[in-house]
């Protein structure tokens, strides 16, 4: 190792360098241009990864949304096209018997006209139970989401948007302990929450407890739909058949029926999505690892033909006493020098690319890249890839230095 | 010094093989100064390439200073290359990118000297060739001449038992020639064991011993009296 802090082995590898230094950069390119394709993919993937988990951080991904429509077949006397409503004692139901569920959060919604003071719009207004914020957490930015308490006893309480507030309320206007009046009843505000970037299902600003809403819109057991919420270890699509079988069981309806029951699985399209964030990362590392094989190719290319312009100045340097061992570790020195310093220049400009990519792109609410980065350990391995693929691709050459005999080196002219 | 018996060398040509050394025996003591004569062809050059190391003999001992060499690896020949021997050749084979004092000191760097110490020691071989104000040239802003006292002062910058000189004087004039074989002369004279290889009558005649070679054998093997160059200027 002593070579490698001697001034000479510098001096030689300056010498050669500076020789062909048009030739020497244009190789370095190749590998710069590997390493900075591996750092800006990497980070980018990174990026839109870190951007999807902050759009479904706030669901509960692992879910299934289920709702009724009508029958598609007679089935036990009645005929086709039945109107299908799903009960509370449905809910019941499903979580007493299927299994690997952690909630069932049934939900009913409505359109009704919200006003206050002067102003007024026409809203989704939803009747939930405290369990959607466990499912879909609302962020609040004042007070809080309905309690069991609003529940028990059919309090009449709103928890708003932003944007509803926003149409409502006047500007920093304090809204909680306020009141609005959804058809034409008065709600008192306990809670603004953030308006999510992603909404699941039908939208919706305003919620009510539910109790409340199957007083005002006489829904009695009915609900809309429910969201049901599998365990973290148990698989979503099993639920979801289990669910549906269970149900057409209750209502009565053909086995084979695809059409009485309509469900959207948050679980089976998020699955997708992160297939297809791992299948990005994989193309990644291809192609970045691919592009730097070729870069670190073209070095190998560049040195054989450096070695064999200097044929005779090698056989000239054996001739005066170089073991074949010097001449080989001079051009493996070489070959690891320049694979070295174009990937550390390809990772300062990636860093570079993915800082401007952070402050172009990755401000803001809906950014298509949030914090897009590479970890130490990544720079490390394509540092460590970079020199054990330069030692490698040194060694062709340095074996072909050495291969010609000194006399026959000599006689080269 | 140098002990040569029965020395065969053939190259394959082809099917068939060319026969260049058909059996040479050559003695050479220390100190003395031996021109090799022949025409292109004779074998000359393949003689002085496996005196060098840089080619090995088929069949045949070749013993230098006593010590035997056969079947060297390529390190070993390189270790003894730097330590008992001393290149001159035509074309100068100096490094191009590296100024005169680099170039002297470049053999001193393969025996694993320091860098201050190999410095020193070139620059004093440097003086003895009368180039101390050229040192820090490039190869190619100096003279055939000096290009040709470079590398003699390379040739000696490792100290070597022997000195083998490859038409030393082919790429240069007359007055340059005289000028180096005056040159190796007094190297001669100061004890240094010389052999060179040369198709030129006067620069022969300038040794102390001539052997010709013709057809890979030698034809003839006399001591002659030396022409001092001096004279001849």
């Amino acid at each position: 190792m002593k070579f490698l802090f001697d001034r000479d082995t510098w001096q030689e590898l300056y010498d050669s360098i500076s020789k062909n230094k048009v030739r020497s950069i244009l190789t370095m390119v190749g590998v710069w241009w590997g390493i900075l394709l591996l750092i800006g993919l990497l980070g980018s993937a990174r990026g839109i990864e870190n951007s999807f988990n902050r759009l479904f951080g706030d669901f509960a991904t692992n879910s299934v949304f289920i709702w009724s429509q009508s029958t598609s077949k007679p089935f036990k006397g009645f005929q086709e096209g039945r109107r299908v409503r799903l009960t509370l004692t449905d809910v019941r139901k499903i979580e007493e018997n299927v299994e690997g569920i952690e909630f069932v959060v049934p939900r009913n919604q409505n359109r009704s006209l919200v006003v206050r003071n002067l102003l007024s719009g026409t809203f989704n207004i939803a009747g939930d139970y405290p369990l959607l914020d466990k499912v879909q957490k609302k962020k609040l930015i004042h007070g809080r989401f309905i309690n069991q308490n609003d529940i028990d006893e059919n309090k009449k309480t709103v928890v708003i948007s932003e944007d509803i507030y926003k149409q409502l309320f006047e500007k920093d206007e304090d809204a909680i302990n306020e009141y609005i009046r959804i058809n034409n009843i008065n709600f008192k505000v306990i809670g603004i929450f953030e308006n999510s970037n992603v909404n699941m299902g039908p939208s919706s600003d305003i919620h009510i407890p539910f109790t409340t809403f199957q007083q005002i819109y006489n829904q009695g057991e009915k609900i809309g739909w429910m969201v049901i919420t599998g365990k973290p270890d148990s698989d979503i699509n099993q639920i979801e058949a289990d669910v549906k079988l269970l149900l057409k069981n209750v209502h009565k309806i053909h086995p084979q029926d695809k059409r009485a029951f309509g469900s959207f699985n948050l679980g089976e399209a998020f699955g997708k999505l992160t297939g297809f964030l791992t299948g990005m990362q994989f193309l990644t590392w291809f192609v970045g690892i691919a592009t730097l094989i070729a870069g670190v190719f073209a070095i190998g290319n560049i040195l054989l033909i450096t070695v064999k312009e200097r044929t005779k100045e090698i056989g000239v340097r054996r001739a005066i006493g170089a073991t074949p061992f010097e001449i080989k570790r001079q051009i493996v020195v070489e070959a690891v020098f320049l694979t070295l310093v174009a990937g550390l220049l390809g990772i300062i400009s990636g860093g570079w690319i993915l800082i401007a990519m952070d402050k172009f792109l990755g401000q803001g609410d809906d950014a298509v890249f949030v914090n897009a980065s590479v970890s130490i350990s990544v720079v490390l391995i394509a540092l460590v890839i970079l020199i054990i693929l330069g030692t490698l691709i040194g060694l062709i050459p340095a074996y072909k230095a050495t291969s010609v005999k000194p006399i026959e080196a000599l006689r080269e002219e | 010094m140098l002990k040569i018996s029965n020395l065969h060398k053939s190259y394959p040509i082809g099917g068939s093989s060319l026969h260049v050394l058909k059996g040479i025996n050559l003695d050479i003591e220390d100190g003395e100064m031996v021109a090799i004569m022949g025409s292109s062809g004779s074998g000359k050059s393949t003689l002085l390439n496996i005196i060098g190391m840089l080619d090995e003999a088929d069949s045949g001992d070749y013993i230098l200073d006593g010590l035997p060499i056969k079947n060297l690896t390529e390190k070993k020949a390189a270790v003894y290359r730097n330590k008992f021997l001393g290149f001159i050749f035509q074309s100068f084979n100096l490094i191009n990118y590296k100024n005169a004092l680099e170039n002297v000191a470049l053999p001193l760097y393969y025996q694993g000297l320091k860098r201050k110490e190999r410095q020193e020691k070139a620059m004093f071989f440097l003086e003895k060739v009368g180039l101390t104000d050229w040192a820090h040239h490039l190869p190619k802003e100096l003279s055939g001449g000096q290009n040709q006292r470079v590398a003699i002062a390379r040739a000696l910058a490792a100290n070597p038992k022997l000195l083998l000189a490859d038409e030393p004087t082919g790429a240069l004039d007359t007055g340059t020639s005289f000028e180096i074989m005056e040159f190796i002369q007094k190297l001669n004279d100061e004890g240094k064991t010389i052999l060179i290889v040369t198709h030129e009558e006067d620069i022969a005649n300038m040794c102390k011993r001539i052997v010709h070679l013709q057809d890979g054998v030698i034809m003839e093997d006399t001591f002659v009296n030396q022409v001092r160059t001096a004279q001849n200027v």
